[in-house]
């Protein structure tokens, strides 16, 4: 049984701790089941599923620590292990920056967890991956995708009384659909914790769409444009910069957020003020973990509020040291944004160019957090409010803080790669050469 | 690419003494694994018994930050019935029920699977090898050395560094050690004992009156070595502008010049844009090898199995059946490797049993190969598979992954030196960077860790925020010159990623310094 429940997961931690010689000891046990199906040329690959189970205890003598696993329940074996991280921790060097853990504490109940997606069996996976193989194989088109589902559970409790049991669950979906020539590539992904909002048919015959519109490309000069990046694209790079907001760095004087002469940006206004960023485990849409692995509560935080940087995210030690709150990082962001679609920012455009997925994207300067990547599978310009043609993918070498210094218009946020990203209409994005990839 | 590690239990570095099963032991439940497969009708089977083991130790300053040691045992069974592939994997595996239990699991996934079936798995032929083993050839085992004294090291390192004018020091030890058995139905019963090791850095140095920053990592290469590769001789090492590394690595020295090199890259000049002569050094080289060669050439790729993920490639089976296609210059000698002393992808046979070799990529420019394995080999009218089959875990399916693709030293002798003589406007980049290309493997960006200008001949002192794009064919094709033998070193990936679940694979990149004339170089600084 992969999934237990809290009561029976607080059983065993108890006993686990009851076992405990060392100072503090805390236990963390997970178990989950995890399915997949990925298909190409139209026929599936490979699939299987894996289920888990495993507890892992941490050991604390003084600032000495050490973690041992297991994936065996019986006492004998929970009482090893125990005996093995504290024999460990014994050997440990000292750490610095070890910090006592942390106390009893109330966490809400996560809404991560869906019962549907927990239900998914082989026989759903086949029907998925047929509902995306089925309409290309119809269209002369070649479908190549991949589908990955998990249900688990994570709890964790220490000898200082803190406990806590978290559920969730997850499916995540991309489908690249080719034309037979190689000339047209559409890419469609979505990610969602309830599996009763994915529709594989639906998600394939819009990447289906892009592959068709996608041939007979025309070649634009590289330079600056006006760009819509739909949400997985806009999400890529974001998160690229949400994942880059650690306080540390910052006051290291190693970060975009790091001030000339020392300190960090907090406060500064950084973005056009349209930009507000927060983070919320119990929003509904991408509803997340309730606590950190180190016994941190999860809560809603403001990152970045009308263009100004509010919050960075501390380790324990760095915000002890710095006597700030330690406002532990985030899982998934969300981007305020207004109720335009795509299709109204495509609208309002005279000339631009859409954006449906951006590809490598790698750090080029840390210091300005410039990136450099390509756009993929569906790129197209816009002239008088329309899509006028396809065209060849371009090199982009930007940065998203100058990107979002840029902001023509913001649409409606939808859920991409964990986050509530919407639809950006952003001027000056710069394109620096041109690829023949397709 | 760098996707997370299998990583399997936590245990005590006394328990990477431990031996694991006894090859006797291996083959009793190997056999029950391939005999329950065949009885429940499998036309073809393969065993994998893999016991992994990995350390890394993490360092920043004066501090230990972490020490990981993890060890993952289990079999993975993989089976052809009705024309199908089926796999099936069990964790802490000790009995032949259990190896029995896997085989039907992975007998009944094909037979479930063929239903969607197209065409069935054309497997080239391969001979047993009967009971065979393979070791690297490591000098010193690095999971006997104590961690105290890979601690030591590490702050060792990051004190030379902070005394050289770093503000801040990370570096990391990473050891890995695979104990694989494999056994088929076609006879074989293989056993190897697979090592390597990776120290890296990285320094910060900091310009308070401005606020700029600027880092140097190590010019260390991950190795299919012991901790031998941390004893450095002289003979290791490559003397000009600033040290490289062969078969050995000081890494207490290329910390020190590191430091001093990340406090000069503060002050030296911005590059301006335009096209240059590049001279790019093996521990740069390596990378744009990788990724504008090694991963092209993968007929998985090639054939769409990868459309959704890493993508597809350029190098498609018309170029090359037309013989012709010109990859690169004729100075362009693109070799797969998988024998090569020290080398990541060494190993005696793959993971579907296949005896490694040596084959031709690209010859005198031209593309004359792929890298297949043994239900490809048919695609491209070969009769046997190139012996490059990989699984990252006994719990993960093998499949085709990259064998060390390198560049042919230059049969001409020429040094560095020789080289830079004739460069009228250049760049000498040592040291791997950013790095991007797109989906087919056209259009790249890399950038680097030491830019050095060079005019008329001369180096005339370090440049920053270079990055240079070209595209794939016309890049290797602008290939004027390769330096002889002497210069000849290999780099590498530690985690190279594909595949959806990703699986990481680690593989290495040899050349000489090679030169390219007229490439595109950008400007990468910006203002925020």
């Amino acid at each position: 049984m992969a999934i237990l429940s809290k009561d029976e997961a607080k059983q065993i931690i108890d006993k686990v701790l009851a076992f405990s010689k060392a100072d503090e000891v805390s236990v963390g046990l997970s178990g989950n089941r995890t399915g997949n199906i990925r298909y190409a040329r139209n026929s599936v690959s490979t699939s299987g599923e894996t289920t888990d189970l495993s507890l892992s205890v941490t050991s604390v003598f003084g600032k000495k620590s050490g973690t041992s696993t297991i994936n065996e329940f019986d006492d004998a074996s929970l009482e090893k292990t125990v005996r093995r991280a504290e024999e460990i921790a014994r050997l440990a060097p000292e750490n610095p920056e070890y910090m006592p853990m942390l106390g009893a504490a109330n966490f809400p109940e996560s809404k991560a967890f869906a019962d549907s997606t927990a239900a998914i069996n082989p026989d759903f996976r086949a029907q998925a991956a047929f509902n995306s193989i089925d309409p290309c194989v119809k269209k002369n088109l070649t479908a190549a995708g991949y589908m990955e589902d998990s249900a688990g559970f994570s709890a964790m409790g220490n000898n200082k009384g803190l406990f806590g049991y978290n559920k969730s669950t997850s499916v995540d979906f991309s489908i690249t659909v080719r034309t037979a020539d190689g000339k047209g590539s559409g890419y469609v992904s979505r990610d969602y914790n309830d599996v009763s909002k994915l529709n594989t048919l639906a998600a394939t015959e819009i990447a289906m769409q892009k592959a068709l519109a996608s041939t007979n490309t025309k070649a634009l000069e590289p330079g600056k444009y006006t760009v819509i990046l739909e949400p997985t694209a806009g999400a890529d790079l974001l998160l690229n910069m949400m994942r880059s907001m650690d306080a540390r760095s910052a006051d290291e004087g190693r970060s975009f957020l790091g001030k000339k002469g020392g300190g960090t940006r907090l406060g500064e206004k950084l973005f056009d003020e349209r930009i507000t960023i927060y983070s919320d485990p119990m929003n509904a849409e991408i509803p997340g973990a309730t606590y950190l692995g180190d016994g941190r509560p999860q809560e809603k935080v403001v990152w970045v509020e009308n263009g100004v940087i509010k919050n960075m995210s501390y380790s324990r030690f760095w915000a002890e040291k710095q006597g700030v709150k330690a406002v532990p990082p985030a899982g998934g962001f969300i981007f305020q944004g207004g109720n335009e679609s795509i299709a109204d920012l495509i609208k309002g455009t005279e000339k631009g160019i859409l954006v449906t997925r951006f590809w490598y994207i790698r750090a080029v300067d840390p210091q300005t957090l410039l990136y450099t990547g390509l756009t993929r599978d569906g790129t197209f310009y816009i002239e008088n409010g329309q899509i006028k043609y396809p065209v060849k993918n371009f090199r982009f070498n930007e940065s998203p803080v100058i990107m979002l210094n840029n902001v023509e218009a913001i649409g409606k946020p939808v859920r991409a790669n964990g986050s509530l990203v919407p639809p950006l209409k952003i001027r000056d994005f710069t394109f620096t050469s041109l690829s023949d990839a397709v | 690419m760098l996707p997370g590690l299998a990583m399997g239990k936590v245990v005590s570095p006394e328990a990477f003494l431990q031996p694991g099963a006894d090859v006797a032991v291996k083959k009793r439940l190997a056999d029950a694994a391939l005999n329950a497969a065949k009885a429940k009708g499998a036309s073809y089977a393969d065993v994998r018994i893999g016991r992994y083991l990995n350390q890394f130790v993490v360092t920043r300053e004066e501090k230990v930050q972490n020490i990981v040691n993890t060890e993952s045992y289990g079999v993975g069974v993989r089976v052809i019935a009705n024309g199908c592939w089926g796999f099936a994997a069990v964790v802490d595996v000790n009995n032949e029920a259990q190896m029995a239990k896997a085989a039907e699991d992975a007998v009944a996934i094909a037979k479930a699977n063929s239903k969607l079936m197209k065409e069935p798995v054309q497997l080239a032929p391969q001979k047993g090898f009967g009971e065979v083993s393979w070791k690297a050839p490591i000098k010193k085992n690095g999971f006997e050395v104590p961690i105290k004294e890979k601690v030591d090291l590490l702050l060792s390192v990051n004190d030379a560094a902070m005394k050289n004018g770093a503000n801040y020091v990370n570096s990391v030890l990473f050891l890995v050690n695979e104990q694989k058995y494999f056994a088929s139905t076609d006879g074989s019963y293989i056993d190897q004992d697979v090592h390597r090791i990776w120290p890296i850095f990285n320094i910060t140095t900091i310009d308070p009156k401005s606020g700029k920053f600027e880092t140097r990592n190590a010019l260390s290469a991950p190795m299919g070595m012991g901790y031998d590769y941390l004893q450095a001789n002289p003979a290791d090492k490559v003397t000009g502008i600033t040290t490289r590394y062969n078969m050995g690595y000081d890494m207490l020295e290329d910390a020190t010049a590191a430091a001093k090199q990340a406090k000069e890259k503060l002050t030296a000049k911005s590059v301006e844009a335009g096209k240059y002569d590049l001279i790019l050094d093996p521990s740069h080289l390596w990378l744009t090898i990788h990724e504008s060669v090694g991963h092209p050439l993968e007929l998985d790729r090639v054939l769409g199995y990868e459309a959704n993920f890493a993508g597809t490639s350029f190098a498609t089976l018309d170029k090359w059946k037309s013989k012709n296609f010109q990859y690169g210059s004729k100075q362009v000698n693109l070799i797969a490797d998988k024998l090569q002393v020290g080398s990541l992808g060494a190993v005696g046979w793959d993971d579907e049993g296949v005896n490694t070799k040596k084959w031709d990529l690209v010859k005198d420019g031209v593309l004359v190969n792929y890298q297949a394995i043994r239900d490809q080999a048919h695609i491209i009218g070969e009769k046997e598979s190139h012996g490059c089959c990989y699984a990252d875990s006994w719990s993960s399916v093998q499949f085709q992954r990259m064998p060390n693709v390198s560049l042919a030293a230059g049969k001409t002798p020429l040094s560095v030196d020789e080289m830079i003589k004739d460069v009228k406007k250049g760049i000498y980049i040592i040291g791997d960077g950013s790095f991007s290309i797109d989906q087919q493997r056209y259009n790249f960006q890399f950038g680097g860790q030491l830019f050095y200008e060079i005019k008329d001949g001369k180096i005339v002192g370090m440049l920053k925020d270079v990055a240079y794009q070209s595209n794939t064919q016309e890049f290797w094709n602008s290939c004027v010159q390769v330096c002889d033998e002497r210069d000849y070193r290999l780099g590498g990936s530690f985690f190279d990623g594909k595949g959806q679940p990703s699986q990481s694979s680690a593989v290495s990149h040899g050349s000489s310094t090679a030169r390219f004339n007229g490439v595109n170089v950008i400007n990468t600084a910006r203002k925020i």
